[in-house]
């Protein structure tokens, strides 16, 4: 609503983060700029961290050292994390209808309560979602949850949209409905970071790839340059559908 | 034997004043306490499960232990606080139906607490990352967590209210088993027998019986079926 009159988040700029566990190095120092505009795929072998670097963007997790800076001037920590939506691999769904998922999302951030209520009929419907929108979420299909875990985010209006495999657990049909869902939402201008498996979908969805193996950030390329002219072995690899060490 | 089980089946059919008033306040009493220490253990439990804090480990490990709480002990806790002498005496509640709901919230916080803090850190762990995502307080995600736990925290509520109605030191202690005022089913079953009347020991015990049975029964039922149908 109001995001046109307050200032971008973005670029958002990564500096020298990293990540350790136990001891274990699990994202090598990394320098990263996601500029205002597009849909970026984050690809890599598994293991290579890049639900992890998602996160730390995104401030589920906070880096061990290194910092995450968003435009935004003067914006708030909790502002910031308001003008952001994030979409799991499996969404977790409140035990309450599918429409009043979407509401509650709203609600939390604020919304008045009237404005909740047609935001969140317009998501619903948005998505398509009308003749499940009374049924409880947590029974609905694991496609029809993932398509309300998009409405609810499409609903909080994100100025980024993170998402994390959303269609590695679908079929075919509900892969569509969400790739169809990527681009209703970069159609309204929000930026879209991924992570995929499927070269197929990184190929139709992405404008530039982040190329991850073990931790360490390899390739940062546009698209169609990853896939026919990688610069770095690995990718070379991985983009023929070879293991990549 | 078989006499004695004949006039309890009566008493219980014919709706005996005496056996209908001591079940009314047993009720009475049971209920209140669980509703009272419910009030403040589910939200108690959720905290816990949420916040990290130091000490934490340690107020575990005593919600869990004092889940083991004697109902006598908790029956001469309250004793010597309701006392004449004692730091609440000035309110004259020892030998009330006021102190054996106050005893019954003694023995069943901490179980209601420490189960209920069991089942949030499950759910915590399960909705955590969408939570925050949806930038949701702790604070907020406590009726959050409360409300989508409702089915299991039934069942620790039940089992508040079982551990409630079947004891008999705790209200024994503060109630004193006054007839008509403060004798309850189990106090009224203990003194009963020991007189020799088992028809009213046996025809309350019955009662009692029936009422956790069903009380857990119907539990049971909602609990399954709002889990298939909400999943």
């Amino acid at each position: 609503m109001n995001r046109a009159e307050s200032p971008s988040l973005l670029p958002l700029e990564l500096q020298g983060v990293t990540f350790r566990h136990r001891g274990l190095t699990l994202l090598e120092p990394m320098d990263l700029r996601l500029e205002r505009n597009g849909k970026t795929m984050i690809m890599g072998p598994n293991g290579a961290g890049k639900s992890l670097l998602m996160r730390i963007c995104h401030g589920l997790l906070r880096p061990t050292s290194g910092s995450v800076r968003w435009a935004g001037n003067g914006a708030t920590p909790e502002t910031i994390r308001q003008r952001q939506a994030m979409v799991f691999q499996r969404p977790v769904m409140l035990r309450r209808s599918a429409l009043a998922n979407v509401r509650y999302a709203l609600s939390v951030q604020g919304v008045p309560r009237s404005e909740r209520r047609w935001r969140a009929d317009e998501a619903i419907e948005r998505f398509g979602l009308q003749p499940i929108a009374h049924r409880p979420a947590r029974v609905l299909s694991g496609g029809e949850q993932q398509r309300l875990a998009l409405a609810r985010a499409w609903a909080l209006r994100p100025e980024i949209l993170f998402m994390d495999e959303p269609t590695s657990a679908l079929d075919p049909t509900a892969i569509k409905a969400v790739e169809e869902a990527v681009e209703t939402f970069h159609s309204e201008g929000t930026r879209i970071v991924m992570t995929t498996h499927d070269l197929g979908q990184a190929r139709r969805l992405a404008d530039d790839v982040i190329f991850l193996v073990n931790g360490r950030l390899v390739e940062k390329a546009p698209v169609r340059e990853f896939f026919e002219q990688p610069q770095s072995r690995e990718a070379a690899a991985f983009v023929q559908g070879e293991l990549v060490w | 034997m078989d006499n004695a089980f004949q006039v309890a089946f009566q008493l219980i059919v014919s709706m005996d004043p005496v056996l209908i008033g001591i079940v009314t306040l047993s009720l009475q009493v049971s209920l209140t306490a669980v509703v009272i220490a419910s009030l403040i253990a589910l939200p108690l439990g959720a905290a816990i499960a949420l916040w990290q804090f130091p000490g934490r480990g340690l107020v575990i490990v005593v919600l869990n232990a004092l889940m083991g709480l004697p109902p006598v002990v908790a029956g001469l806790m309250v004793y010597l606080m309701l006392s004449r002498a004692g730091p609440l005496g000035q309110f004259g509640l020892l030998f009330t139906p006021t102190a054996m709901v106050i005893a019954q919230i003694v023995l069943i916080l901490p179980i209601v607490a420490a189960l209920s803090r069991q089942v949030i850190e499950e759910l915590w762990w399960e909705y955590r990352e969408q939570l925050q995502s949806l930038v949701v307080s702790r604070l907020r995600a406590i009726p959050t967590l409360l409300w989508d736990a409702r089915f299991s925290l039934l069942t620790v509520v039940l089992a508040g209210f079982g551990r409630a109605s079947a004891e008999v030191g705790a209200v024994l202690i503060v109630g004193g088993n006054i007839a008509g005022v403060t004798r309850v089913m189990t106090t009224a079953i203990a003194l009963e027998t020991n007189k020799g009347n088992l028809p009213l020991a046996l025809g309350l015990g019955i009662i009692l019986l029936l009422l956790v049975a069903s009380v857990n029964a119907v539990a049971y039922v909602i609990g399954e079926a709002a889990k298939r149908r909400l999943g």
